[in-house]
């Protein structure tokens, strides 16, 4: 390594793009294992068939249902969230 | 009872087939009856690196078809006891590796080997899928670099869900990190992801650290592996990482930059 290149690495090290790949990756990774782990295939169709049920009754949007599921260890869990308006109004 | 272990990576280009060829000839050469596969049917290349391309007879997929027997058709390394490779085929259909037809295969070769060693092509296609299927050990290969670490990730996802240990409820598929053409100096210059960085994103035990080497390309050209040359770093750092595998303990070497003294460090070497 010569002078030049030392003063190139000096300055380099401010950049410091390795740090920028590791934040990268560990936002990316940590997306692809919660969309691996957290959704079966049949998340959305029991989202939407929810949906539907609740939609016989109260009129609600598509996003105040939330379906996530959650594993820990040997359990797993179904976290069902419906929020219902402030005034329900009935569908009828 | 023998070990099915999986070179397997994802990405293409990393050095599966390098890592394969070392691994399996350092088992060999501690004098485990060993078998190296190569799963990478229409593009075998596992052949060149070990130097045995001009003896291939039949191949992996003959087997499996019952047009030759394993005797027939295994390679026996004439520079290492104990080492056998079997080679893929060249021509045909990637479908021909059936699962049953692996799987008839492997346990033949359970019956006479200590180790066998599955080089997995690149990708998540159906080649790959049977190397790492029947696996008991993983080697996961991977090079500090981002979508190399990606694609290793999504490897582990696929060892965790989709093998047949997986699929049997039984003990998880034993991962192991090589975290192979690591170059020390960038990383401490912040340019290339560092050991510790690459482990604390894929949280697997590393088994080795291979250090970025031109003579890994001499070994290739050469049909040598490279472990079969103990005065490389690289070669040094495959057999401690065979050593470690089987149970020994190894401190890391070349991981950390050389220190440089004044002079170098000014006037360059």
């Amino acid at each position: 390594m010569g002078l030049l290149d030392y003063f190139r690495s000096t300055q380099s090290r401010r950049t410091n793009s390795a740090a920028v790949a590791k934040e990268r990756l560990q936002i990316l990774v940590a997306h692809d294992r919660g969309s691996r782990r957290d959704s079966p295939d049949y998340l959305p169709a029991l989202k939407q068939e929810l949906l539907d049920v609740v939609r016989k009754y109260v009129a609600i949007e598509q996003d105040q249902v939330k379906v996530h599921l959650d594993r820990d260890g040997d359990y797993e869990v179904l976290e069902l969230n419906i929020t219902l308006p402030d005034e329900p109004r009935p569908v009828r | 009872m023998a070990r099915i272990i999986v070179v397997t990576s994802g990405k293409g280009g990393v050095g599966k087939t390098t890592t394969s060829a070392s691994f399996a000839v350092g088992l060999a050469q501690r004098g485990y009856k060993t078998v190296v596969i190569d799963f990478d049917v229409g593009l075998r290349n596992l052949d060149l690196i070990m130097g045995c391309e001009r003896r291939v007879v039949y191949d992996f997929v003959n087997v499996i078809n019952n047009e030759a027997n394993l005797n027939q058709t295994l390679i026996r390394d004439k520079r290492v006891e104990n080492l056998y490779i079997l080679p893929a085929s060249q021509t045909r259909d990637k479908e021909a590796l059936t699962r049953d037809g692996v799987e008839r295969v492997l346990n033949e070769l359970k019956q006479s080997f200590d180790y066998i060693v599955c080089d997995s092509p690149a990708g998540i296609e159906h080649g790959a899928f049977m190397a790492m299927y029947h696996a008991d050990e993983a080697l996961i290969v991977t090079n500090p670099e981002v979508s190399s670490v990606r694609d290793s990730d999504r490897i582990l996802g696929i060892l965790s869900s989709r093998s047949r240990r997986a699929e049997r409820g039984e003990e998880p598929v034993k991962e192991h990190l090589v975290l192979s053409r690591y170059a020390p100096e960038r990383a401490d210059r912040g340019d290339m992801l560092s050991v510790d960085d690459v482990l604390e994103i894929l949280g697997i035990p590393l088994l080795g650290v291979i250090p970025e080497s031109q003579s890994v390309l001499q070994s290739s050209n050469a049909g040598a592996p490279i472990i079969m040359d103990g005065d490389t770093e690289a070669g040094m750092a495959y057999s401690d990482m065979v050593a470690r595998f089987l149970g020994e303990d190894r401190p890391h070497r070349f991981i950390t930059a050389e220190k440089k003294g004044f002079f170098k460090r000014f006037f360059g070497n």
